[in-house]
């Protein structure tokens, strides 16, 4: 009887073992263990700055394609490009590594609360109801969009300013705050000689009197800066400055010039006191001085 | 009583100006006439500096398909056209306009008679809705003309008016029923004619007997116009509601009223429409309660177009309680928060309702307890509580499956959470994602 059930079971056994050999064969993925290698080596946040779903995907692509070009990893930085070349046998692009920069410098004391909200704790939502409490369209809304895109813990908001701001070690330019602010105020920049950017703090497009009514550190188009600049790096458009990174060379003539501080030099030592007591106001002096320009 | 199926709410009705008569409100010194002050694109302006201008002249054209015109609420010089910010603070474009007396265009009739004989064709009615820049005054402000060419291959069988005035606060509808009945009733005859439908049902809350009674007496006197009284329940006033309230008709998800044979307007626009067939004025005032429990005074105005809140606060009330925490445009349900009080009112402004700090404020979050009150109390049959979740883990395509689209934005759903979760909030974020989803698809 037993041997019956025994005899019976085994043969089954016997033949689905047969069958799954074959079916296993002939529907065998090969995969290329680089990929599980590659992956290894990314940062596994999958946070999607690289553009793929994640970064399994991301190790597929770069196994796929066989090098760099065109792919990077920008939380990886450096170190994870050397790895990944290295397994793929080919030379990682060199890349300036960059950082997230906001660009408003709307804190509670520079745009004061014209009302209060009260809504859904959401900058996209906030973004799509009204201007927000300072009456500045361009502003920063406070809300934290951006902090809790945030994979690395690198973006806070910083509950005396109400402004965001960035970790610059744990910041690694994935790009995701990018992406999640309504309002386009945080941008990658290049990180610079010794981390020291010279940027326009703000994004209003208003004319000077209007921008100066919700903020008092607005950029108002004045064209100062544009003019000083002696490496064309400004450029004054749609009454808002904009300082090319690329062509910057942080001599921070600009920020001496600028009358409402709106342009902010960070990451430098504080300026000598005795300077031109009318060229340099609170915006340079003042720069290691706030919160907001510590961090930013 | 008739009132509509599914959900539904009954918030405290604080209806405290019922009794206040329309006043006229005096002309400011300048005005501010935004260009879109309907749904669809804005208008285009036709005028220039310096031009002057009488009251009801059409200062800026519909070009678009989905626009209104737009006229002239009073007589001056054009100062300028510039960016103007709207009560949101958003920056709009809008013209300037110096008031300089009160001169009106000759074409318009200004004598108080009642004129009932309409001869005109439907297709001329439309026309005329069209010329004067009618759009609908119950909220969404859609374009009137729009509203009544009835696609091919479409019939309208039922005229539906709102008179439900569902909102708490909002009286402006209930003096018109009271002090405009004939004109109304003209008004709702011309719609009828517009549309060819035998019959025009007037929906009225219950909790209005004085309109109700004189409606009633008025229709008496016109054909085929039937007042019908509705269970007091919000949100009643909303097209889709009143449909059901009135005729038991369901309007299937992303379909409109005219697929179930029907047309929504509201009471205001009734009178708008008389105004602008029978005595060729354009939409040019409208009637705004000013409300509010901490307020001296209750008042419904007669207010014309372009005037800042500011201003009707100052005439109004002389200025605002020290304890003011919220203006509201709009009744305390859907109305929206005026953050720019020097913002110019527009076509669809209903209300300037002064809300105290403890009433506005909203109570602090906790977690949902899955009672399923919200699912309950949505008029759509919706189940916002999923909603909330899928938005905030960014599921966007589930909430879309779940007809997240279909919300109306009633608030019913925030009303009567317990955690008072900002659940309306939540949905209408989520609406604004599908929608940039479907945008980024296309």
């Amino acid at each position: 009887m037993i041997l019956t059930a025994v005899l019976v079971l085994g043969i089954i056994g016997a033949i689905f073992a047969i069958v799954l050999y074959f079916v296993a064969q002939k529907f065998k993925v090969v995969e290329d263990p680089l990929i599980d290698e590659i992956a290894e080596v990314l940062p596994g946040a999958n946070c999607g700055g690289c553009g793929k779903a994640g970064c399994r995907a991301m190790a597929e692509a770069f196994v796929k394609q066989g090098n760099m070009d065109g792919l990077k990893c920008p939380a990886g930085g450096e170190s994870v490009a050397q790895k990944v070349a290295a397994l793929l046998g080919c030379t990682p692009e060199v890349s300036e590594p960059q950082v997230a920069v906001v660009r408003c410098n709307g804190s509670c004391a520079n745009a004061t609360a014209k009302n209060k909200y009260d809504g859904l704790h959401d900058c996209a939502f906030a973004n799509s109801v009204y201007a927000g409490e300072s009456g500045c369209v361009f502003g920063c809304l406070g809300l934290g969009n951006c902090a809790n895109a945030c994979q690395f813990g690198a973006l806070s908001i910083d509950t005396e300013t109400g402004l965001p701001k960035v970790d610059e070690e744990k910041c690694t330019a994935c790009g995701a705050c990018v992406k999640a602010c309504p309002r386009g105020i945080i941008e990658l920049r290049n990180k610079g000689l010794k981390n020291r950017r010279v940027y326009v703090a703000c994004r209003n497009k208003e004319k000077g009197a209007a921008a100066r009514k919700s903020c008092t550190a607005a950029c108002i188009g004045c064209g100062k800066c544009e003019k000083t600049c002696p490496f064309g790096a400004i450029k004054v458009e749609n009454n808002l400055a904009y300082i090319d990174y690329t062509l910057c060379k942080m001599c921070r003539k600009c920020v001496a010039e600028c009358p409402t501080g709106a342009i902010h030099a960070v990451n430098f030592p504080p300026l000598p006191p005795k300077k031109d007591v009318a060229a340099a106001p609170a915006p340079a002096a003042a720069a290691p001085a706030t919160p907001a320009q510590q961090n930013a | 009583m008739k009132t509509f199926k599914m959900g539904g709410v009954h918030p405290e009705e604080n209806k405290i100006s019922t009794n206040a008569v329309i006043e006229q409100m005096p002309l400011p010194t300048q005005v501010a006439i935004l260009m879109n002050q309907h749904l669809g694109a804005p208008a285009t302006p036709i005028v220039a500096k310096g031009d002057k201008v009488k009251v009801g002249q059409l200062i800026a054209e519909a070009q678009a398909f989905m626009c209104a015109n737009i006229h002239s609420s009073v007589s001056g010089t054009v100062n300028k056209i510039d960016v103007c910010k709207d009560m949101t603070g958003l920056p709009k474009t809008a013209i300037y306009i110096d008031v300089e007396g009160d001169e009106w265009l000759e074409s318009i009739d200004r004598t108080p008679d009642v004129k009932r004989e309409c001869n005109l064709e439907p297709k001329e009615i439309v026309a005329k809705l069209k010329e004067m820049g009618i759009v609908g005054l119950g909220g969404a402000t859609f374009p009137a003309h729009i509203k009544y060419s009835i696609p091919e291959g479409k019939k309208a069988e039922y005229l539906i008016i709102n008179a439900a005035e569902c909102e708490p606060y909002l009286t402006s509808d209930h003096r018109v029923m009271i002090e405009h009945a004939e004109e109304v009733c003209v008004g709702v005859s011309i719609l009828r004619k517009a549309l060819g439908v035998p019959n025009a049902y007037i929906g009225i809350e219950s909790n209005k007997p004085e309109p109700i009674r004189v409606m009633t007496e008025m229709a008496r006197q016109f054909e085929g116009i039937i007042v019908e009284p509705l269970k007091v329940k919000y949100p009643q006033g909303a097209e889709k509601q009143l449909i059901n309230a009135i005729t038991g008709r369901k309007v299937p998800s992303g379909k409109l009223p005219i697929d179930v044979g029907c047309v929504v307007s509201n009471v205001g626009t009734s009178f708008a429409v008389y105004e602008a067939v029978q005595k060729n004025k354009p939409l040019i005032e409208n009637i705004l309660t000013v409300t509010g429990k901490k307020l001296p005074s209750q008042h419904n105005y007669q207010v014309r177009i372009g005037i800042t809140y500011n201003d009707i606060i100052k005439q109004a009330i002389g200025e605002l309680p020290a304890t003011t925490g919220k203006v509201i445009s709009g009744g305390t349900m859907m109305g929206k928060a005026v953050s720019n009080l020097s913002a110019p009112t527009t076509k669809g402004a209903a209300s300037v309702l002064v809300m105290d700090e403890a009433e506005a404020r909203r109570a602090p979050e906790t977690n949902c307890i899955r009672c399923g009150k919200c699912a309950n109390a949505c008029p759509m049959g919706l189940e916002p509580y999923l909603f909330s979740a899928l938005v905030k883990n960014n599921r966007v395509e589930e909430a879309q499956a779940h007809n997240i689209l279909d919300c109306i934005e009633c608030g019913c759903c925030f009303f009567s959470c317990p955690a008072n979760k900002p659940l309306t909030d939540e949905i209408r974020l989520g609406k604004f994602k599908v929608r940039a989803m479907m945008a980024a698809k296309k």
